[in-house]
């Protein structure tokens, strides 16, 4: 298979490669993400997905490797400010803001885009009138009208169900207004109409809005549902990437993963 | 009976004051707050600054302790960092109370910027040791900083005056009190409808993922440690010309737990709350005196018990409020609202 031209790619790396005192999380991993496309990371667990998502989010730092998000080497920068640059997760483990209302929660997404100090704030000056007004609008406008949460926006989240959660949390990550939007489990312990909620807001997230989404999943229907291209982790190594079909059809990742009969390893 | 409330737009989605009985309820209490000084005697009008002072000082710590999570032991030295700063500016510069007041905020503000710089590394039971260290040393150079601060004697201040006008009765200085307290409880409500606000919430809920967020958490914690300690520090300054003297012995360690009585009984993270608790906190050992004096009657030595009464009190209060209602005299509060919010269909 032919590699995609650079500019094609929003997220490429090259050789990186992390551990854990003795444990090897990531091995030489070289993932490459184009444009605009669902990208799919599965493997069996322990396989070093999240890692390799926390190496993107900059909340792990690789030992060797390097990771190049639209043209500009990001390996040393650091968390906080790589949201303002375009990029936005969601956690495995639900990691909202308990104390906070759904609204607050989905605001809080849009931090590193306004730009209200201190003073003015004491003060609600115009300016931090106008920007929280705007916020607002366009919270309501692109975010929780398009995940269906009108009902929630004043709940606290402590009080809402697990899949209800994991909505709020894709929805503070578009409000960090995401040109890559990474998602760790966003399916895991979802009913069935939840999954299939989630399923399609994904895509139109890709197909409406032009995000690039890197996703984990364990659903393998989900996953190749979803996904243009799938990646596979096996203790920290890339042991096959291709279409969802290639994938399927790949005997060591039937052997390492899959396993002999072809089914999906639902929850691990 | 209100079942709902519809909100026209999002601008009045996010006033302060959302519902008309709301607004009403703030013109109630700004009648009463007005009519007051007119009305009541010396005692009431010496507690009203007492709590106004105390209210400006709470909010300070619940905006670090309550809303940004960052424990601290040592707000009253800095309310006496404010105190100083505010007696030194206006024996020694010369300088009016108008600028006096806020020269003790900045003064105390830097302090708090100071104590707070290690907050980034180190959290809980360890930056409570570290305020509760700021609050011993403080309190050390209060007293022993003669020079300065006048040591025990500490430095007398004469009333504030604006253009030939003396604050120098109670009744006087309460305008001054209840005019201060009513905007800095304004600013701190202010800070929650935008990022700043939210920002410092975040930190205290889940560091990890504020920072994910875009949120810096050192700028976040020191900002909330500036502006708790800015809050202190006017208080401090109000506290100098209401009292007219200031002497180390004003601010000790068993006032920086009475601030954390405050907000732990009136609501930890909430405005409305920090006020239910500066009165409550303040008046509880009064009424205590009162009992205490009755006593007095039958047992001559009572008054000797107030003091470790007072404390015994304030001991049950927080261990009770945190066990039984965690969110204060605010959720009670709360609580009792929703009530008569959907009465005569109470969930
Ligand atoms: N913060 C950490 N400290 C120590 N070991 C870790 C840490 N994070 C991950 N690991 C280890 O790295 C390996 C990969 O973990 P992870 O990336 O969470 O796997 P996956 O998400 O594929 O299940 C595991 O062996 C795990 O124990
Ligand atoms: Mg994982």
């Amino acid at each position: 298979m032919t590699s995609p031209p650079a500019s094609d790619l929003i997220l490429s790396m090259e050789q990186l490669a992390l551990s854990f005192g003795g444990v090897r999380a990531l091995a030489g991993v070289d993932l490459q993400v184009r444009r605009g496309t669902i990208s799919g990371i599965i493997g069996p667990n322990g396989a070093g997905k999240t890692s390799l998502l926390n190496c993107i989010a900059g909340f792990y730092r690789p030992q060797s490797g390097r990771i190049v998000f639209d043209g500009r080497d990001i390996t040393r920068v650091p968390a906080a400010r790589r949201p303002a640059l375009g990029l936005a997760r969601t956690f495995q483990n639900i990691a909202l803001f308990a104390g906070m209302t759904v609204l607050d929660n989905i605001k809080l997404g849009a931090h590193c885009h306004l730009k209200t100090g201190v003073l003015s704030a004491l003060a609600f000056t115009a300016e931090a009138r106008g920007e929280e007004e705007a916020l607002r609008e366009e919270v309501e406008r692109d975010i929780i009208d398009f995940l269906e949460i009108e009902h929630l926006r004043n709940r606290s989240v402590a009080s809402l169900s697990y899949g209800l959660q994991k909505r709020v949390e894709l929805a503070r990550a578009l409000a960090m207004r995401p040109r890559l939007l990474l998602l760790d489990e966003p399916i895991a312990g979802m009913n069935e109409e939840e999954t299939e909620d989630m399923a399609r807001f994904i895509l139109d997230i890709q197909e409406e809005r032009g995000i690039t989404v890197v996703l984990i999943e364990h659903d393998m229907g989900v996953v190749m549902d979803l996904c243009d291209r799938v990646t596979v982790l096996s203790f920290g190594e890339q042991i096959a990437a291709g279409t969802p079909a290639e994938i399927q059809a790949d005997p060591e990742v039937v052997r390492a993963y899959l396993g002999t009969s072809g089914a999906g390893v639902r929850r691990g | 009976m209100l079942i709902g409330n519809y909100k026209v737009s999002y601008a009045a989605d996010q006033a302060i004051f959302r519902t008309p009985a709301s607004r009403a309820w703030l013109w109630v209490l700004l009648g009463v707050a007005v009519a007051f000084p007119f009305v009541a005697g010396d005692y009431f009008l010496y507690l009203a600054n007492l709590v106004g002072i105390f209210t400006i000082a709470a909010l300070g710590l619940n905006i670090l302790t309550g809303f940004t999570g960052q424990i601290s032991l040592g707000h009253a030295a800095f309310v006496g960092v404010g105190a100083y700063a505010t007696a030194i500016a206006a024996t020694r510069l010369g300088l009016p109370f108008w600028l006096a007041v806020p020269a003790g905020g900045l003064a105390a503000c830097l302090a708090g910027a100071l104590v707070g710089t290690p907050s980034l590394r180190i959290k809980g039971l360890y930056l409570a040791i570290a305020t509760l260290a700021a609050q011993v040393i403080l309190e050390w150079v209060f007293t022993n900083w003669t020079g300065m601060t006048g040591g025990i004697r500490g430095i007398n201040v004469a009333p504030a005056g604006l253009w030939g006008f003396e604050f120098d009765t109670d009744r006087r200085v309460y305008f001054l009190v209840a005019g201060l307290a009513a905007f800095h409880t304004w600013a701190a409500a202010n800070l929650f409808r935008t990022r700043v606000g939210r920002a410092f919430i975040a930190v205290r809920d889940r560091d990890i993922s504020a920072e994910l967020m875009g949120i810096d958490l050192f700028r976040t914690k020191i900002s909330a440690f500036m502006i708790s300690s800015y809050y202190a520090g006017i208080a401090g300054g109000l506290w100098v010309y209401f009292a007219k003297v200031v002497t180390p012995e004003s601010f000790p360690l068993s006032l920086s737990i009475q601030f954390l009585a405050m907000i732990i009984v009136g609501g930890l993270g909430s405005i409305k709350g920090t006020l239910f608790g500066a009165v409550f906190v303040t008046l509880v050992p009064e009424g205590l005196r009162a009992v205490v004096q009755g006593a007095t009657a039958y047992s001559p030595d009572a008054m000797s018990w107030l003091a470790p009464m007072k404390d015994i009190v304030f001991g049950a209060m927080i261990v009770g409020f945190l066990v039984f209602e965690p969110h204060g005299l605010a959720e009670i509060w709360n609580r009792i609202r929703r009530f008569f919010w959907l009465w005569p269909f109470p969930k």
